[in-house]
């Protein structure tokens, strides 16, 4: 192995090492550690420059403390089981949005996809803030979808949409949206069309021949996209502060107010810590399904 | 097949509003002469005026951009790197690991990735501002670097850098001069998804920027959240614009700088 190698390889390794896996580390040493009035507000349980005896002491005093006070305060698993229920329904929200525009789009003229193509990357560029921020003032009381809906007659007080778990769910299918319809589109512009010609050739229905041809063979796509919109939509922060209100909790906005409010660390340390243990399992279901898909196209 | 059907026109329609309709309003809105956003009052750019003699967005603005700059250079390198090592490094120790750690940042929420890097720049006593704002987007951003440049690299056909190497050249002389132009636009569009990503981020430059630094997306939460507010429409709209002729202008180049590419390798081929 010679040097410039090494080097090239080197370079990328240490600063991941450092920046992503030892910080790692640290949140499950402090998560560890007790709360304590001071800066920083936790007092170190591992001492490492002690050496051995420090590595006994810390052995000796290890406790889960914390996630025993997780375990009993109903808030946190309130907040744990709310944010999955949220990212399962609005992942849900998505793909029935999401499904039919990728499938508008992949029945298209070839000439119009590009263009079609870049009208769905142009929001996801765009300032996901931005984007969140514009619903506010749809949504609220006085908002543009209220004053369109009492304008028509359709109701007469305005509705509360703001500050509710219907808010929520409309920021998340609006601010996830490409990421769902691009590997839907992708594995549907792929499609063979003469199966879907074979099926209705043997007697099948337009309508039997989509549901039996066309959604099995989209199914990698579909996986992608719904994982894709549930693993963000999971830990997600900025869409329920801005627009979901006291009452829509999520695991992401207590880890936020534990830490920045509260200045309580070792306890943002331990959400922080089941939070991933809770991604561990769709992020490795994920892995498989794009492992599964790259050998079917191989 | 391709016939044109109501039910593909309806949901392609309606998907279009559902993704346009907010930003059109959040655009025309900033034109509004009135500070209650959601009533029209008649045309004005007083919004934009008032913008540009806040002192705070545009310091904010600096801020964002400086980040935004360097961390999106320094993760364009290192993402190249780590491409070129997981196409083209062969084996070597902890190679598991390493994949590992590309592909873990993309799908870390953003508070883990933002509280683990501040608990690290603490524990080593870092002072926080700008520079600890740029390692953290750096981290991340040189993964999303890294995807797009591997896409490209997998598909780059080796032989003509083998070919610059048999023909005298030393390894880095063949990847400057054979491989980096052939991968330009990987690269290019790397740069570019890092550089948004940075300026988009609010929850780990939160994280890690400490009282000293604020960026445009910390200032636009802490004003959002008093609430809507006709100046942020402003903001926005001047955003939006911004990157609606970036991805335009980057699309048209890419798809130039593709076609070059990709007649050069075959015209390498057929000369061969």
């Amino acid at each position: 192995m010679n040097f410039a190698r090494r080097t090239l390889i080197g370079i990328p390794y240490i600063w991941l090492l450092l920046l992503f896996l030892v910080p790692f580390g640290i949140i499950f040493k402090i998560s560890l550690s007790d709360y304590a009035v001071s800066i920083p507000p936790y007092t170190p349980t591992l001492d490492l420059a002690q050496g051995w005896a420090g590595l006994r002491d810390f052995l000796s005093q290890l406790d889960f403390e914390n996630y025993i006070w997780l375990s009993e305060d109903d808030l946190y698993w309130k907040a744990y089981l709310s944010s999955v229920k949220i990212a399962c329904i609005s992942t849900l929200l998505t793909l029935l949005v999401g499904f039919p525009v990728a499938y508008g789009m992949a029945k298209s003229a070839p000439e119009w996809r590009p263009m079609l193509m870049m009208l769905i990357i142009l929001p996801f560029w765009t300032s996901f803030l931005i984007r969140v921020y514009a619903w506010i003032g749809i949504l609220s009381n006085e908002g543009f979808l209220n004053q369109f809906l009492l304008w028509t007659g359709v109701i007469s007080d305005p509705l509360q949409i703001m500050n509710t778990s219907t808010a929520v769910y409309i920021g998340i299918v609006y601010t996830y949206l490409p990421f769902m319809i691009l590997p839907i589109y992708a594995t549907l512009e792929r499609l063979d069309g003469s199966l879907l010609e074979a099926a209705i050739d043997l007697g099948c229905s337009r309508t039997k021949a989509f549901w039996l041809v066309t959604v099995p063979l989209s199914r990698a796509g579909v996986i992608a996209g719904c994982f894709l919109v549930f693993i963000p939509a999971l830990g997600e922060i900025v869409i329920p502060s801005l627009l979901g209100g006291s009452g829509t909790l999520m695991i992401g906005k207590v880890l936020w107010e534990e830490f920045f409010s509260n200045r309580d660390w070792p306890v943002a340390s331990a959400v922080a810590i089941i939070l991933l243990l809770l991604l561990v399992v769709p992020i490795m279901l994920f892995q498989r399904n794009q492992e599964k898909a790259q050998e079917a196209e191989g | 097949m391709k016939q044109f059907s109501w039910f593909n026109a309806t949901a392609l329609t309606l998907g279009f509003a559902f993704l346009y309709i907010p930003m059109i309003i959040l655009v025309v809105f900033s034109f509004n002469d009135n500070r209650l956003v959601t009533v029209w009052a008649g045309f004005s750019t007083r919004w934009y005026v008032e913008l540009f003699q806040d002192e705070a967005f545009l310091d904010a603005a600096w801020v964002t951009l400086r980040v935004a700059f360097s961390s999106s250079t320094i993760a364009t390198v290192l993402g190249t790197m780590a491409a070129y090592v997981m196409v083209n490094g062969g084996k070597f120790f902890g190679r598991t690991l390493f994949s590992g750690m590309i592909y873990a940042p993309l799908v870390m929420p953003e508070v883990i990735t933002g509280l683990s890097l501040l608990l690290l720049f603490i524990a080593i006593g870092l002072d926080r501002g700008v520079i600890t704002i740029v390692l953290a987007h750096t981290t991340f951003a040189m993964c999303y670097v890294s995807v797009v440049v591997s896409s490209r690299l997998v598909n780059f056909d080796r032989s003509l850098e083998e070919a610059a190497l048999d023909l005298g050249c030393t390894p880095f002389q063949a990847f400057k001069l054979v491989t980096l132009p052939l991968i330009a636009p990987a690269v290019i569009s790397g740069w570019l998804l890092a550089f948004t990503l940075s300026l988009d981020d609010l929850v780990i430059a939160s994280f890690t920027a400490g009282p000293s630094a604020t960026t445009l997306p910390m200032k636009i939460w802490s004003s959002v959240r008093l609430g809507v507010s006709p100046k942020i429409n402003a903001l926005s709209t001047i955003l939006i614009l911004l990157v609606t002729i970036g991805v335009i202008a980057a699309s048209i180049t890419s798809k130039r700088s593709i076609a070059r590419a990709l007649r050069d390798e075959q015209m390498a081929d057929q000369s061969a």
